[in-house]
């Protein structure tokens, strides 16, 4: 399966991904030729299976009473904020 | 008495009781070997000597109070995937390279309450996305067999720090082989839990359903002591299992004396290394000697667990790191015009190659119109492959054969192209596909490179894995060599 310059550039749009102009060939290529390897799949009848849901077999995936369990640590998580101004996060303005 | 760096967790933890050396004695000298080593290997992201005395004091007063586990003052290395609060966890990216964790993972935390003092955070590839160490922001991590080498991915600084002795064991993950695959390259033990077995809470994560928190040591009996301390159940992961942990080492002298092993063909390729094949069938051999019953299991569909894995794994992975937003913690790129370049240009600096790469794969493979060819074809096959392992498990108890392909190969060697690189892993994947545990022990050398023997098992089937390769190890003594230069 062959991906052309104008997949990757969309895929990376979807990813929000910056590609330089060096980067987006290398990755037609390798995307390519990941794509062709997936493309072994074919081989495989699946007429009758069902998609796999968990590792585990019979596993359903376990869910928590809706009760607030967490505290209020903001300050200590805010510190690995690359921006922050009064306890709030800065991006750049979004509405004008 | 041998050298301190040269004993096993088993033989530190008897030392450590009997008084006869303190636990800040023993993390010194591992210290001193990590830092000396450091320039050469490569192993470590980040050393925390300052807290790993002050853990080891504290480690010393709880052994003279008598209030002592078996690990009380055993210094060990952790992935850098997993969170450790107050201290640096880089993930290998440039993403996280200042990210302090508020917390710890929950691995971290049991060692932590179990005294196990820590040396410091081990390099890894990127986001652990990869076979050979070389995709870490940090630099390549080298193999001490040969510095030309790799030690193989994605948990190549624990492999590293085991095989050269800067750690006694240390904690690894395991998505597509991340544990068992550096551990045969580096000749050293690694153990992949069932899925479920020990909580991903903390432990940064790359493909959900595939993640897996195990160990690298030196000998299966190293791996029994730990994993009792970290496996369990944690309400903080919703994929934990809900099962009590068993008595690891009590279980590893039983008999092997009828004891059904498979033998697996389809590992058994044209790709395998015929010094690989010797040592594997050597070591049946062996085991046969001891008892076992060997017969041929044939999983049909395990040759389509490489193109399985990369459609579930990317797609996966583009969706946990969807996270790294450079908002709310993380790289962030200079000067963002708007919120579209943030999230654009952050991602594309602070993330590299290949975590790229498998981002947009993933992308591409859930993207509308491409999902059910893809993802939904992908986890049927994977269910399928999953049903070939359930029915070899009714006919044997455990089944066998090499932990991959080839011996370690040359820094470089297989960057250019991805498909050659994720073929390492054909023989380590299907475990993960499936969700069970795989133990990687050294089973001689190749042109004087370790090679592995991979022993897989049926859901929460460790106490026969740990036990299978204990009476190996009590056999052999390849897990016992060590680099040249660093005995």
């Amino acid at each position: 399966m062959i991906l052309t310059r104008s997949d990757i550039e969309n895929i990376a749009r979807l990813a929000r991904l910056a590609l330089t102009e060096q980067e987006i060939p290398v990755y037609v290529e390798g995307l390519s030729r990941i794509m062709g390897l997936v493309g072994e799949l074919e081989r495989a009848d699946t007429s009758q299976v069902e998609p796999m849901a968990h590792p585990l077999p019979g596993q359903r995936q376990r869910l928590r009473a809706d009760v607030i369990t967490e505290t209020d640590r903001h300050e200590l998580y805010q510190r690995n904020a690359p921006q922050v101004e009064a306890g709030l996060y800065l991006v750049p303005r979004v509405i004008e | 008495m041998s050298a301190l760096h040269d004993k096993s967790v088993a033989e530190l933890s008897a030392a450590l009781r009997a008084r006869q050396v303190s636990s800040v004695e023993v993390t010194q000298a591992f210290l001193e070997r990590v830092t000396r080593h450091q320039a050469d290997l490569n192993a470590f992201i980040s050393i925390t000597a300052e807290a790993a005395l002050a853990e080891a004091a504290q480690a010393d007063a709880r052994l003279r109070s008598q209030d002592a586990g078996p690990l009380t003052g055993v210094p060990i290395a952790h992935k850098d995937i997993f969170c450790t609060r107050g201290e640096k966890t880089t993930c290998g990216s440039r993403m996280l390279a200042n990210f302090v964790s508020p917390y710890d993972a929950t691995v971290v935390e049991r060692l932590r309450a179990a005294g196990v003092v820590m040396l410091g955070k081990t390099n890894m590839d990127e986001f652990a996305m990869g076979s050979s160490n070389e995709t870490s922001f940090f630099g390549p991590v080298r193999n001490p067999w040969d510095v030309a080498r790799v030690p193989g991915g994605s948990s190549g600084g624990s492999a590293v720090a085991v095989a050269a002795r800067l750690a006694p064991a240390a904690t690894a993950t395991d998505t597509g082989g991340s544990i068992r695959q550096p551990a045969a390259l580096c000749g050293v033990t690694g153990l992949k839990p069932t899925y479920g077995r020990v909580s991903r809470f903390g432990m940064i994560a790359f493909a959900s359903s595939l993640d897996q928190g195990g160990l690298i040591t030196r000998s299966a009996e190293d791996a029994a002591l730990l994993l009792g301390a970290m496996a369990g159940f944690d309400e903080r992961d919703s994929t934990s299992v809900e099962l009590p942990v068993p008595d690891y080492s009590g279980a590893l002298g039983q008999p092997l004396k009828g004891l059904k092993i498979g033998v697996l063909k389809e590992f058994f390729d044209n790709g395998l290394d015929p010094a690989i094949e010797q040592h594997i069938r050597a070591a049946l051999d062996l085991l046969h000697a001891q008892g076992a019953v060997i017969k041929d299991v044939s999983l049909p569909h395990l040759p389509l667990s490489v193109p399985t894995y990369y459609v579930v794994a990317p797609a996966e992975c583009s969706s946990n790191l969807a996270r790294f937003d450079g908002v709310r913690y993380g790289h962030r790129c200079d000067k963002p015009r708007d919120l579209l370049d943030l999230y654009q240009r952050s991602r594309g600096e602070g993330f590299g190659a290949e975590v790229k790469r498998r981002i947009m794969t993933g992308t591409y493979v859930l993207s509308a119109g491409y999902y059910d060819a893809f993802y939904l074809k992908a986890q049927r096959v994977r269910q399928l492959i999953s049903n070939d392992f359930e029915r070899a498990f009714h006919e044997v108890d455990v089944v066998i054969g090499p932990t991959t392909p080839t011996a370690a190969f040359e820094l470089g060697a297989k960057t250019s192209d991805p498909v050659t690189m994720y073929l390492n892993d054909i023989y380590t994947i299907g475990a993960n596909l499936a969700g069970l545990p795989a133990i990687s022990v050294p089973c001689g050398l190749a042109q004087g490179l370790p090679t592995g023997m991979q022993i897989i098992g049926p859901h929460f089937g460790e106490e026969r894995l740990l036990n299978v390769a204990h009476r190996y190890q009590l056999e052999t003594d390849w897990h016992r060599r060590t680099p040249p230069g660093f005995a």
